[in-house]
């Protein structure tokens, strides 16, 4: 009773300055939809509660403007925020060059994608057959090009083609590695997808007289596909982030282009700061789509996207 | 073949150190990645907010632009310090949003009605967390946390490209540069680095049935 005295004492306060409270709910609200879905491991705060909360969330404020100044007194020490630094940034062709450079890494992402997909549907058919003669280089296949770094790959692409007598154009020396490591993660994303499907439906299937095949081609493969949409999304954010290896190879995709771009004009930080911004963005829009589909498929494509990480399986 | 034998020491020191740098970061991305967590489960609206946005930044910034950032960047700002560590704090920050993540997922998987009957059971919420979610959180952490730290170890190659060349990869590539065996130097690390996500990988199974509850 004595707490809900003091809120007693406390709302006439508030109300006196009907403004502030306006503003102050309305700040609320915009703060709950940005602070995201609550867990459900507290109780609704009472009044102290509250209290102990606004307090929190100002030390905290205080805390993040202090690393904010720290920031940018450093950036500003060493003279990075002069705007001539970042004019350079406006100009329309330096802003030409960069969307060049995010053209061909948005090819390079959607090559890749496009070889890299059916390859893994390939592959996890491939694994989900019953001949070992399939189920067998498959599984390797699939085991070991998950457990190779990209960067190795590209290296022994970079130097093993030419030492083979093989030409091939820096395009496809980026292109070829990220569908090799890929098309293994897509791979597993499709066979989880089957795996996660009731065994009633290929049980009913078999009971209809269907083949093996046929099954996998009418009743298995369409609602996997259906359920792991969201997860094959993110992994082409994934296959995008891949594509700034173009860096070692020195194709010219967008953070090569940073490096460049930032080497000649003197503003390495400015250039990387910029690209990052852009990956965030275009990354950003990619999760926005996939948990779209996310929704509209009803949600149950969680897991094939947590499983597919799970190396051990 | 000659190569590899007569180079085993370059290879073991390459280990070595990828082994370092894994470790490092994935003590730095746990650590974050706790306080993250703490931050997005917390009631305090300002650090639930940040917690999210610095998950979805860090999540959908490429690695190798954090780590050129940091290693080309923070010496134009006045900060230097050794150059695997450069590194290390680039990717320690990167995968504390994954962290996160798995925490986060692990603390989600806990039923809710878990919480609530040991609230009904009048623990307060520190007992409910020690003696209730966690426990049951950590079981369901322990796999993706093993996919995590074998996705940080193939990452820490990237290391290599912005020059820590101490590590397998850059071994692997300096040995190439010398003897010009590409396919040799470079699947002998290959080689190694299935080694040794098959070892973790392992690792996490037996860790998985050790703590397994019959339901």
């Amino acid at each position: 009773m004595t707490v809900l005295d003091k809120d007693g004492t406390g709302a006439p306060r508030g109300a006196a300055r009907p403004t502030a409270a306006a503003v102050r709910s309305r700040t609320a609200a915009l703060l709950d939809r940005l602070s995201g879905p609550d867990e459900g491991l507290f109780d609704p705060p009472g009044p102290r509660g509250r209290r102990r909360i606004a307090v929190a969330g100002a030390v905290c404020l205080l805390a993040l403007a202090a690393l904010v100044w720290a920031v940018v007194h450093q950036f500003a020490a060493h003279g990075q925020l002069s705007a001539a630094q970042w004019r350079l940034f406006v100009q329309w062709p330096v802003m030409h060059y960069l969307l060049t450079a995010m053209w061909a890494t948005v090819r390079a992402t959607l090559v890749s994608g496009a070889i890299a997909l059916p390859m893994g549907a390939l592959l996890a058919l491939g694994r989900l057959a019953r001949t070992p003669l399939a189920r067998w280089p498959a599984s390797v296949y699939v085991e070991v090009l998950r457990a190779v770094p990209l960067l190795l790959l590209i290296y022994t692409f970079l130097f093993g083609l030419p030492e083979a007598g093989v030409r091939v154009p820096l395009f496809w020396q980026l292109v070829w590695p990220i569908v090799l490591t890929n098309s293994a993660v897509f791979a597993e994303i499709f066979r989880s997808g089957v795996r996660a499907l009731p065994r009633g439906q290929t049980e009913a299937a078999h009971a209809l007289g269907l083949s093996h095949w046929a099954t996998m081609r009418l009743v298995v493969l369409p609602q996997a596909i259906r359920q792991t949409a969201p997860a094959l999304v993110s992994q082409v954010v994934r296959l995008l982030k891949d594509s700034t290896l173009g860096y070692v190879v020195s194709f010219l995709e967008l953070l090569n282009a940073a490096k460049a771009l930032g080497e000649y004009d003197h503003a390495i930080v400015q250039a990387y700061l910029v690209v990052a911004v852009v990956y965030v963005i275009v990354n950003n829009l990619l999760a926005a789509v996939a948990g779209q589909l996310e929704r509209r498929l009803g949600g149950a494509a969680t897991g094939p996207a947590e499983s597919a990480g799970d190396l051990t399986a | 073949m000659g190569l590899i034998v007569h180079h085993l020491g370059v290879f073991g020191g390459g280990l070595r150190v990828s082994a370092e740098i894994s470790a490092s970061t994935f003590a730095l991305a746990a650590v974050l990645g706790a306080v993250l967590t703490v931050c997005r489960l917390s009631p305090v609206p300002l650090l639930r907010i940040v917690s999210r946005l610095y998950v979805a930044v860090l999540r959908s910034v490429p690695l190798l632009v954090l780590l050129t950032l940091f290693v080309f960047g923070l010496p134009e700002v006045g900060i230097v310090y050794p150059l695997q560590w450069t590194a290390v704090t680039a990717m320690g920050l990167y995968w504390a949003a994954f962290f996160c993540e798995v925490l986060r997922a692990g603390v989600r998987a806990v039923p809710r009605g878990q919480v609530e009957a040991a609230r009904a059971l009048g623990l307060g919420f520190g007992q409910t967390m020690r003696l209730v979610v966690l426990p049951q959180a950590a079981r369901s952490v322990i796999q993706p946390a093993a996919s995590l730290l074998i996705a940080v170890t193939l990452s820490s190659s990237l290391a290599a490209a912005v020059g820590v060349t101490q590590e397998l990869t850059g071994q692997a590539d300096l040995l190439n540069q010398k003897y010009a065996q590409p396919m040799v130097s470079f699947g002998a690390a290959a080689v190694l680095y299935v080694a040794i996500t098959l070892c973790v990988g392992r690792l996490a199974g037996y860790l998985d049935r050790r703590l397994e509850v019959a339901r």
